[in-house]
Protein backbone atom coordinates (compact mmCIF):
# COMPACT_ATOMS: atom_id res chain seq x y z
CA UNK A 1 0.00 0.00 0.00
CA UNK A 2 1.21 3.20 -0.87
CA UNK A 3 0.87 5.50 1.75
CA UNK A 4 -0.71 9.33 1.15
CA UNK A 5 -1.01 11.74 4.04
CA UNK A 6 -4.19 13.34 3.72
CA UNK A 7 -2.80 17.16 4.19
CA UNK A 8 -1.29 16.72 1.09
CA UNK A 9 -4.59 16.36 -0.32
CA UNK A 10 -5.88 19.59 2.03
CA UNK A 11 -3.00 21.86 0.55
CA UNK A 12 -3.51 20.79 -3.28
CA UNK A 13 -7.13 21.39 -2.23
CA UNK A 14 -6.30 24.79 -1.15
CA UNK A 15 -4.15 25.86 -4.22
CA UNK A 16 -7.14 24.25 -6.74
CA UNK A 17 -9.46 26.52 -5.12
CA UNK A 18 -7.65 29.51 -5.96
CA UNK A 19 -6.06 28.37 -8.98
CA UNK A 20 -9.55 27.66 -11.33
CA UNK A 21 -11.01 31.20 -9.80
CA UNK A 22 -8.26 33.44 -11.57
CA UNK A 23 -6.69 31.25 -14.36
CA UNK A 24 -9.82 30.56 -17.53
CA UNK A 25 -8.52 27.24 -18.95
CA UNK A 26 -7.25 28.10 -23.15
CA UNK A 27 -9.96 26.03 -24.74
CA UNK A 28 -12.28 28.63 -23.38
CA UNK A 29 -10.43 31.74 -24.16
CA UNK A 30 -9.85 30.43 -27.57
CA UNK A 31 -13.94 30.01 -28.01
CA UNK A 32 -14.20 33.52 -27.09
CA UNK A 33 -11.33 34.55 -29.30
CA UNK A 34 -13.20 32.88 -32.15
CA UNK A 35 -16.39 35.00 -31.09
CA UNK A 36 -15.21 38.26 -30.93
CA UNK A 37 -14.18 37.52 -34.27
CA UNK A 38 -17.04 35.73 -35.78
CA UNK A 39 -20.18 36.52 -33.85
CA UNK A 40 -22.13 38.82 -36.48
CA UNK A 41 -24.25 40.36 -33.38
CA UNK A 42 -22.48 43.74 -32.21
CA UNK A 43 -23.47 43.14 -28.71
CA UNK A 44 -21.73 39.49 -28.64
CA UNK A 45 -18.54 40.61 -30.05
CA UNK A 46 -19.00 43.62 -27.67
CA UNK A 47 -19.23 40.90 -24.33
CA UNK A 48 -16.71 38.66 -26.20
CA UNK A 49 -14.30 41.30 -25.63
CA UNK A 50 -15.70 42.17 -22.16
CA UNK A 51 -14.70 38.57 -21.42
CA UNK A 52 -11.29 38.34 -22.74
CA UNK A 53 -10.17 41.38 -20.56
CA UNK A 54 -11.57 40.69 -18.00
CA UNK A 55 -9.81 37.24 -18.10
CA UNK A 56 -6.44 38.86 -18.24
CA UNK A 57 -7.20 41.30 -15.12
CA UNK A 58 -8.21 38.18 -13.31
CA UNK A 59 -5.00 36.03 -13.97
CA UNK A 60 -2.58 39.37 -13.99
CA UNK A 61 -3.71 40.34 -10.86
CA UNK A 62 -4.37 37.14 -9.00
CA UNK A 63 -8.36 38.10 -8.35
CA UNK A 64 -11.40 35.40 -9.72
CA UNK A 65 -12.83 35.85 -12.62
CA UNK A 66 -16.34 35.87 -11.10
CA UNK A 67 -17.58 37.33 -8.24
CA UNK A 68 -19.69 34.00 -7.64
CA UNK A 69 -16.39 32.08 -6.56
CA UNK A 70 -19.33 28.94 -6.65
CA UNK A 71 -20.07 25.69 -4.79
CA UNK A 72 -16.32 24.05 -4.19
CA UNK A 73 -17.38 20.32 -6.02
CA UNK A 74 -14.38 18.03 -5.26
CA UNK A 75 -14.15 14.86 -7.69
CA UNK A 76 -11.98 12.33 -6.00
CA UNK A 77 -10.20 9.01 -7.69
CA UNK A 78 -8.72 7.34 -4.85
CA UNK A 79 -6.58 4.24 -6.25
CA UNK A 80 -7.47 1.17 -4.21
CA UNK A 81 -3.87 0.81 -3.28
CA UNK A 82 -3.68 3.55 -1.34
CA UNK A 83 -3.74 4.38 2.11
CA UNK A 84 -4.47 7.80 3.72
CA UNK A 85 -2.68 8.62 6.56
CA UNK A 86 -3.01 11.68 8.77
CA UNK A 87 -6.72 12.29 9.37
CA UNK A 88 -9.92 11.98 7.65
CA UNK A 89 -10.23 12.26 4.32
CA UNK A 90 -13.04 14.97 4.17
CA UNK A 91 -11.89 16.92 7.07
CA UNK A 92 -8.87 17.83 5.10
CA UNK A 93 -11.13 18.52 1.95
CA UNK A 94 -12.69 21.14 3.94
CA UNK A 95 -9.90 22.15 5.23
CA UNK A 96 -8.28 22.81 2.24
CA UNK A 97 -11.37 24.75 0.42
CA UNK A 98 -11.45 26.47 3.95
CA UNK A 99 -7.97 28.02 3.73
CA UNK A 100 -8.03 28.41 -0.11
CA UNK A 101 -11.42 30.47 0.14
CA UNK A 102 -10.14 32.60 2.86
CA UNK A 103 -6.43 33.36 1.96
CA UNK A 104 -7.70 33.69 -1.45
CA UNK A 105 -9.78 36.45 -1.54
CA UNK A 106 -12.74 33.95 -2.51
CA UNK A 107 -16.64 34.80 -2.08
CA UNK A 108 -18.06 32.81 0.69
CA UNK A 109 -21.45 31.32 -0.63
CA UNK A 110 -22.31 28.52 1.30
CA UNK A 111 -25.30 28.89 3.99
CA UNK A 112 -26.05 25.97 6.54
CA UNK A 113 -29.93 25.62 7.27
CA UNK A 114 -31.02 25.93 3.47
CA UNK A 115 -34.78 25.79 4.22
CA UNK A 116 -35.09 28.14 6.61
CA UNK A 117 -31.82 29.54 8.65
CA UNK A 118 -29.64 30.04 5.78
CA UNK A 119 -26.61 31.36 7.63
CA UNK A 120 -23.38 31.78 5.74
CA UNK A 121 -20.89 28.85 7.27
CA UNK A 122 -18.05 31.99 6.46
CA UNK A 123 -15.60 30.00 4.72
CA UNK A 124 -17.41 28.05 1.58
CA UNK A 125 -17.25 24.90 3.61
CA UNK A 126 -18.49 22.22 3.28
CA UNK A 127 -17.86 21.06 -0.14
CA UNK A 128 -19.40 18.53 -2.08
CA UNK A 129 -17.77 15.81 -2.65
CA UNK A 130 -17.72 12.81 -4.98
CA UNK A 131 -15.23 10.50 -4.67
CA UNK A 132 -14.77 6.65 -6.40
CA UNK A 133 -12.43 4.21 -5.68
CA UNK A 134 -10.01 2.91 -8.69
CA UNK A 135 -7.67 0.87 -10.00
CA UNK A 136 -4.23 1.54 -8.96
CA UNK A 137 -1.78 3.59 -6.26
CA UNK A 138 -2.55 7.43 -7.03
CA UNK A 139 -5.13 10.04 -5.94
CA UNK A 140 -6.68 12.11 -8.63
CA UNK A 141 -8.23 15.64 -7.21
CA UNK A 142 -10.06 17.59 -9.49
CA UNK A 143 -11.75 21.17 -8.28
CA UNK A 144 -14.55 22.30 -10.08
CA UNK A 145 -15.90 25.97 -8.32
CA UNK A 146 -19.92 25.94 -9.62
CA UNK A 147 -21.39 28.95 -9.81
CA UNK A 148 -25.38 29.64 -8.59
CA UNK A 149 -26.90 31.02 -11.31
CA UNK A 150 -26.18 28.52 -14.20
CA UNK A 151 -26.39 25.80 -11.44
CA UNK A 152 -29.98 26.99 -10.89
CA UNK A 153 -30.90 26.78 -14.61
CA UNK A 154 -30.16 23.21 -14.77
CA UNK A 155 -32.92 20.28 -14.75
CA UNK A 156 -33.28 16.33 -14.80
CA UNK A 157 -35.99 14.35 -16.37
CA UNK A 158 -37.32 11.00 -16.01
CA UNK A 159 -38.40 10.48 -19.61
CA UNK A 160 -40.16 7.43 -21.18
CA UNK A 161 -37.94 5.29 -23.52
CA UNK A 162 -40.18 6.23 -26.31
CA UNK A 163 -39.03 9.66 -26.53
CA UNK A 164 -35.94 8.96 -27.75
CA UNK A 165 -32.69 10.82 -28.98
CA UNK A 166 -35.43 13.18 -30.26
CA UNK A 167 -36.95 13.66 -26.96
CA UNK A 168 -33.73 13.96 -25.46
CA UNK A 169 -32.91 16.39 -27.98
CA UNK A 170 -35.87 18.86 -27.11
CA UNK A 171 -35.33 18.79 -23.67
CA UNK A 172 -31.71 19.40 -23.82
CA UNK A 173 -32.42 22.65 -26.12
CA UNK A 174 -35.34 24.06 -24.49
CA UNK A 175 -33.38 23.83 -20.98
CA UNK A 176 -30.50 25.88 -22.80
CA UNK A 177 -32.87 28.26 -24.78
CA UNK A 178 -35.65 28.77 -21.85
CA UNK A 179 -32.80 29.94 -19.43
CA UNK A 180 -32.26 32.32 -21.50
CA UNK A 181 -29.49 35.26 -20.27
CA UNK A 182 -29.95 33.40 -16.73
CA UNK A 183 -27.07 31.11 -16.80
CA UNK A 184 -24.46 33.72 -17.96
CA UNK A 185 -24.32 32.13 -21.60
CA UNK A 186 -21.88 31.79 -23.76
CA UNK A 187 -22.57 28.10 -21.39
CA UNK A 188 -21.39 24.97 -21.35
CA UNK A 189 -23.74 22.05 -21.27
CA UNK A 190 -23.55 19.01 -19.49
CA UNK A 191 -26.11 16.08 -20.75
CA UNK A 192 -26.16 12.95 -18.28
CA UNK A 193 -28.53 10.21 -20.16
CA UNK A 194 -29.12 7.02 -18.08
CA UNK A 195 -28.16 5.34 -15.12
CA UNK A 196 -31.22 6.28 -12.54
CA UNK A 197 -31.99 9.37 -10.95
CA UNK A 198 -28.99 10.47 -9.06
CA UNK A 199 -26.40 8.90 -11.42
CA UNK A 200 -27.82 11.15 -14.45
CA UNK A 201 -27.26 14.53 -12.99
CA UNK A 202 -23.90 13.17 -11.59
CA UNK A 203 -22.89 12.22 -15.19
CA UNK A 204 -24.45 16.01 -16.33
CA UNK A 205 -21.70 17.20 -13.77
CA UNK A 206 -18.72 15.12 -15.09
CA UNK A 207 -19.86 16.52 -18.66
CA UNK A 208 -18.84 19.40 -17.77
CA UNK A 209 -15.23 18.43 -16.92
CA UNK A 210 -14.51 17.06 -20.02
CA UNK A 211 -13.13 18.99 -22.80
CA UNK A 212 -15.05 21.16 -25.56
CA UNK A 213 -13.36 21.57 -28.61
CA UNK A 214 -13.55 19.08 -31.02
CA UNK A 215 -9.28 18.56 -30.88
CA UNK A 216 -9.48 17.37 -27.40
CA UNK A 217 -12.73 15.29 -26.93
CA UNK A 218 -13.02 11.89 -26.77
CA UNK A 219 -17.15 11.68 -27.08
CA UNK A 220 -19.65 8.99 -26.90
CA UNK A 221 -21.86 10.08 -28.79
CA UNK A 222 -20.64 13.08 -30.79
CA UNK A 223 -23.47 13.63 -33.56
CA UNK A 224 -25.91 14.16 -30.95
CA UNK A 225 -23.88 16.65 -29.29
CA UNK A 226 -23.08 18.56 -32.84
CA UNK A 227 -26.90 18.50 -33.05
CA UNK A 228 -27.70 19.74 -29.93
CA UNK A 229 -25.17 22.80 -29.97
CA UNK A 230 -25.76 23.52 -33.68
CA UNK A 231 -29.86 23.79 -32.42
CA UNK A 232 -28.90 26.07 -29.15
CA UNK A 233 -26.97 28.47 -31.24
CA UNK A 234 -29.88 28.71 -33.78
CA UNK A 235 -31.99 30.09 -30.95
CA UNK A 236 -30.15 33.84 -31.39
CA UNK A 237 -29.99 34.18 -27.38
CA UNK A 238 -25.99 35.03 -27.59
CA UNK A 239 -23.49 36.24 -24.90
CA UNK A 240 -25.39 37.45 -22.17
CA UNK A 241 -28.74 36.59 -24.23
CA UNK A 242 -28.15 40.24 -25.78
CA UNK A 243 -29.01 38.48 -29.05
CA UNK A 244 -26.30 36.46 -30.82
CA UNK A 245 -25.04 33.06 -32.44
CA UNK A 246 -22.80 32.03 -29.67
CA UNK A 247 -25.60 30.64 -26.80
CA UNK A 248 -23.18 27.69 -25.93
CA UNK A 249 -19.39 26.76 -26.50
CA UNK A 250 -20.02 23.61 -26.25
CA UNK A 251 -22.40 20.16 -25.28
CA UNK A 252 -20.76 17.54 -23.53
CA UNK A 253 -22.69 14.05 -23.04
CA UNK A 254 -21.94 11.17 -21.00
CA UNK A 255 -24.54 7.81 -20.56
CA UNK A 256 -24.22 5.25 -18.37
CA UNK A 257 -26.79 2.12 -19.11
CA UNK A 258 -30.14 1.86 -17.29
CA UNK A 259 -33.04 0.11 -16.69
CA UNK A 260 -35.65 -1.12 -19.36
CA UNK A 261 -38.55 1.16 -17.89
CA UNK A 262 -36.59 4.63 -17.82
CA UNK A 263 -34.87 7.46 -19.47
CA UNK A 264 -33.49 9.39 -17.35
CA UNK A 265 -32.13 12.50 -18.78
CA UNK A 266 -30.44 15.43 -16.79
CA UNK A 267 -28.75 19.15 -18.07
CA UNK A 268 -26.24 20.77 -16.10
CA UNK A 269 -25.57 24.32 -17.42
CA UNK A 270 -22.05 25.98 -16.71
CA UNK A 271 -21.77 29.87 -16.79
CA UNK A 272 -19.04 30.56 -19.42
CA UNK A 273 -16.26 30.54 -16.43
CA UNK A 274 -16.03 26.70 -16.65
CA UNK A 275 -13.52 26.45 -13.88
CA UNK A 276 -12.16 23.03 -13.03
CA UNK A 277 -8.87 21.82 -12.67
CA UNK A 278 -7.09 18.79 -11.65
CA UNK A 279 -3.45 17.27 -10.18
CA UNK A 280 -2.91 13.32 -9.67
CA UNK A 281 -0.51 12.42 -6.43
CA UNK B 1 -23.35 54.80 -29.48
CA UNK B 2 -22.67 55.12 -25.57
CA UNK B 3 -24.48 57.11 -23.56
CA UNK B 4 -23.12 59.07 -20.33
CA UNK B 5 -25.30 59.08 -17.43
CA UNK B 6 -25.21 59.83 -13.77
CA UNK B 7 -27.13 58.96 -10.76
CA UNK B 8 -29.80 60.04 -9.01
CA UNK B 9 -31.68 59.12 -12.54
CA UNK B 10 -34.03 61.94 -13.59
CA UNK B 11 -36.95 61.26 -15.92
CA UNK B 12 -35.19 63.46 -18.78
CA UNK B 13 -32.14 60.86 -18.54
CA UNK B 14 -34.51 57.97 -18.18
CA UNK B 15 -36.65 58.90 -21.15
CA UNK B 16 -33.78 59.03 -23.36
CA UNK B 17 -32.59 55.16 -22.69
CA UNK B 18 -34.01 52.64 -24.91
CA UNK B 19 -33.59 48.91 -24.61
CA UNK B 20 -30.04 47.70 -26.15
CA UNK B 21 -28.38 51.20 -25.41
CA UNK B 22 -24.96 51.21 -24.30
CA UNK B 23 -24.56 53.14 -21.09
CA UNK B 24 -21.71 54.35 -18.98
CA UNK B 25 -22.94 55.17 -15.52
CA UNK B 26 -21.13 57.42 -12.82
CA UNK B 27 -22.45 58.26 -9.36
CA UNK B 28 -23.64 56.43 -6.73
CA UNK B 29 -25.46 52.70 -6.53
CA UNK B 30 -26.68 51.06 -3.77
CA UNK B 31 -25.47 47.22 -3.69
CA UNK B 32 -28.42 44.49 -2.77
CA UNK B 33 -29.31 40.67 -3.54
CA UNK B 34 -31.48 38.18 -2.05
CA UNK B 35 -31.32 38.90 2.13
CA UNK B 36 -30.77 42.36 1.99
CA UNK B 37 -33.75 42.67 -0.23
CA UNK B 38 -35.84 40.62 2.34
CA UNK B 39 -34.85 42.70 5.06
CA UNK B 40 -35.53 45.95 3.38
CA UNK B 41 -39.06 44.36 2.34
CA UNK B 42 -40.05 43.87 6.20
CA UNK B 43 -38.66 48.07 7.16
CA UNK B 44 -41.58 48.69 4.48
CA UNK B 45 -44.13 46.52 5.41
CA UNK B 46 -43.73 47.92 8.78
CA UNK B 47 -44.05 51.69 8.17
CA UNK B 48 -40.27 51.90 8.69
CA UNK B 49 -37.66 54.17 7.71
CA UNK B 50 -34.64 52.47 5.05
CA UNK B 51 -31.33 52.66 5.30
CA UNK B 52 -31.05 53.74 1.53
CA UNK B 53 -32.20 57.09 0.05
CA UNK B 54 -34.71 55.06 -2.20
CA UNK B 55 -35.49 58.24 -4.31
CA UNK B 56 -34.18 57.99 -7.27
CA UNK B 57 -31.48 55.26 -6.41
CA UNK B 58 -30.31 52.72 -8.30
CA UNK B 59 -29.76 49.04 -6.57
CA UNK B 60 -27.02 46.64 -8.28
CA UNK B 61 -27.87 42.95 -7.43
CA UNK B 62 -24.47 42.21 -6.52
CA UNK B 63 -22.49 40.05 -3.94
CA UNK B 64 -18.50 40.61 -4.16
CA UNK B 65 -15.70 38.93 -3.53
CA UNK B 66 -13.51 40.19 -1.15
CA UNK B 67 -11.42 42.84 -1.66
CA UNK B 68 -7.25 42.01 -1.54
CA UNK B 69 -5.22 44.59 0.25
CA UNK B 70 -4.94 47.72 -1.54
CA UNK B 71 -8.38 46.98 -3.48
CA UNK B 72 -11.48 49.46 -3.24
CA UNK B 73 -13.49 45.97 -3.53
CA UNK B 74 -13.27 42.56 -4.64
CA UNK B 75 -14.92 41.28 -8.23
CA UNK B 76 -18.09 42.59 -8.38
CA UNK B 77 -20.12 41.05 -11.24
CA UNK B 78 -23.91 41.06 -11.40
CA UNK B 79 -26.15 38.58 -10.04
CA UNK B 80 -29.41 37.19 -11.60
CA UNK B 81 -32.21 39.49 -11.25
CA UNK B 82 -35.15 37.30 -11.32
CA UNK B 83 -35.27 36.12 -7.67
CA UNK B 84 -35.36 39.87 -6.67
CA UNK B 85 -38.71 40.11 -8.56
CA UNK B 86 -40.79 39.07 -5.59
CA UNK B 87 -39.14 42.35 -4.32
CA UNK B 88 -39.18 45.01 -6.76
CA UNK B 89 -42.72 46.25 -6.99
CA UNK B 90 -42.71 47.73 -3.36
CA UNK B 91 -39.48 49.17 -3.59
CA UNK B 92 -40.29 50.77 -7.26
CA UNK B 93 -43.09 52.26 -5.15
CA UNK B 94 -40.60 53.88 -3.05
CA UNK B 95 -39.17 55.28 -5.64
CA UNK B 96 -36.73 53.56 -6.80
CA UNK B 97 -35.51 54.71 -10.77
CA UNK B 98 -32.79 52.05 -11.85
CA UNK B 99 -31.06 48.50 -11.19
CA UNK B 100 -28.61 46.42 -12.74
CA UNK B 101 -28.59 43.08 -12.70
CA UNK B 102 -28.22 40.03 -15.26
CA UNK B 103 -31.49 38.23 -16.65
CA UNK B 104 -34.79 38.29 -17.45
CA UNK B 105 -37.09 40.13 -15.15
CA UNK B 106 -41.14 38.66 -14.65
CA UNK B 107 -44.18 40.18 -16.78
CA UNK B 108 -45.13 41.94 -13.69
CA UNK B 109 -41.66 43.82 -12.91
CA UNK B 110 -41.59 44.33 -16.86
CA UNK B 111 -44.81 46.32 -16.76
CA UNK B 112 -44.08 48.00 -13.56
CA UNK B 113 -41.01 49.54 -14.69
CA UNK B 114 -43.31 51.24 -17.54
CA UNK B 115 -45.45 52.37 -14.61
CA UNK B 116 -43.06 53.55 -12.41
CA UNK B 117 -41.12 54.65 -15.64
CA UNK B 118 -37.86 53.35 -14.18
CA UNK B 119 -35.24 51.19 -15.95
CA UNK B 120 -33.61 47.64 -15.49
CA UNK B 121 -29.45 47.40 -17.05
CA UNK B 122 -27.82 44.27 -17.84
CA UNK B 123 -24.09 44.22 -16.66
CA UNK B 124 -21.76 41.39 -18.19
CA UNK B 125 -22.48 38.41 -15.96
CA UNK B 126 -18.88 36.81 -14.94
CA UNK B 127 -17.34 40.20 -16.02
CA UNK B 128 -16.30 40.63 -12.67
CA UNK B 129 -12.71 41.47 -12.46
CA UNK B 130 -13.34 44.31 -15.01
CA UNK B 131 -16.42 45.79 -13.38
CA UNK B 132 -15.17 46.02 -9.70
CA UNK B 133 -11.99 48.29 -11.70
CA UNK B 134 -15.05 51.16 -12.62
CA UNK B 135 -15.68 50.59 -8.70
CA UNK B 136 -13.73 53.48 -7.14
CA UNK B 137 -15.21 53.42 -3.18
CA UNK B 138 -17.04 51.15 -1.62
CA UNK B 139 -19.08 51.96 1.93
CA UNK B 140 -21.13 49.10 3.80
CA UNK B 141 -23.97 50.95 4.83
CA UNK B 142 -26.46 48.81 6.22
CA UNK B 143 -26.61 44.72 7.18
CA UNK B 144 -22.79 44.61 7.66
CA UNK B 145 -23.70 40.68 9.24
CA UNK B 146 -24.98 39.56 6.01
CA UNK B 147 -21.19 39.90 4.88
CA UNK B 148 -21.08 39.65 0.85
CA UNK B 149 -25.15 40.12 1.02
CA UNK B 150 -24.89 43.54 3.31
CA UNK B 151 -26.17 46.93 1.65
CA UNK B 152 -23.19 48.44 0.47
CA UNK B 153 -22.78 52.40 -1.26
CA UNK B 154 -20.62 52.17 -4.28
CA UNK B 155 -18.59 55.28 -6.09
CA UNK B 156 -19.12 54.02 -9.74
CA UNK B 157 -17.11 55.67 -12.70
CA UNK B 158 -18.54 55.06 -16.10
CA UNK B 159 -19.55 51.27 -15.26
CA UNK B 160 -20.37 49.89 -18.45
CA UNK B 161 -23.82 48.61 -18.99
CA UNK B 162 -27.01 47.86 -21.40
CA UNK B 163 -30.38 49.25 -21.38
CA UNK B 164 -33.01 45.98 -20.87
CA UNK B 165 -35.80 47.46 -20.13
CA UNK B 166 -36.84 50.98 -21.01
CA UNK B 167 -39.48 52.80 -19.87
CA UNK B 168 -41.47 51.96 -23.03
CA UNK B 169 -42.14 48.47 -22.60
CA UNK B 170 -39.83 46.96 -24.82
CA UNK B 171 -36.82 44.43 -23.71
CA UNK B 172 -33.44 43.90 -25.01
CA UNK B 173 -33.63 40.16 -24.55
CA UNK B 174 -36.83 39.33 -26.47
CA UNK B 175 -35.50 42.27 -29.35
CA UNK B 176 -31.81 40.35 -29.63
CA UNK B 177 -33.15 36.81 -29.63
CA UNK B 178 -35.80 37.38 -32.31
CA UNK B 179 -33.36 39.47 -33.97
CA UNK B 180 -30.59 36.60 -34.38
CA UNK B 181 -33.17 33.50 -34.42
CA UNK B 182 -32.90 31.24 -37.21
CA UNK B 183 -36.11 30.01 -37.53
CA UNK B 184 -37.37 26.47 -38.25
CA UNK B 185 -37.43 25.59 -41.92
CA UNK B 186 -41.38 24.67 -42.66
Amino acid sequence: MRQVDVSTIRDEVARLSQETNYYLDEEILAAFEEGREEDESPAARAVFEQLLENARIAAEEQVPMCQDTGTAVVFLELGQEVELVGGYLEDAINEGVSRGYTEGYLRKSIVEGPADKRKNTGDNTPAVIHTRIVPGDQVKITLAPKGGGSENMSRIQMMKPADGLEGIKDFVVETVVEAGPNPCPPVIVGVGIGGNFEKAALLAKEALLEPISDDNKNSEMPELEREILEEINKSGVGPQGFGGRTTALGVNIKTYPCHIASLPVAVNINCHAARHQSVTL
Amino acid sequence: MTKRISTPLDEETLAELKAGDKVLLSGSVYTARDAAHERLIKLLEAGEELPIEIEGAVIYYVGPAPAKPGYVIGPAGPTTSYRMDPYTPQLLDAGLKGMIGKGSRSREVRDLLQKHKAVYFGAVGGAAALISSSIKESEVVAYEDLGTEAIRRLKVEDFPLMVVDDIYGDDLYEQGVEKYRIKQEV
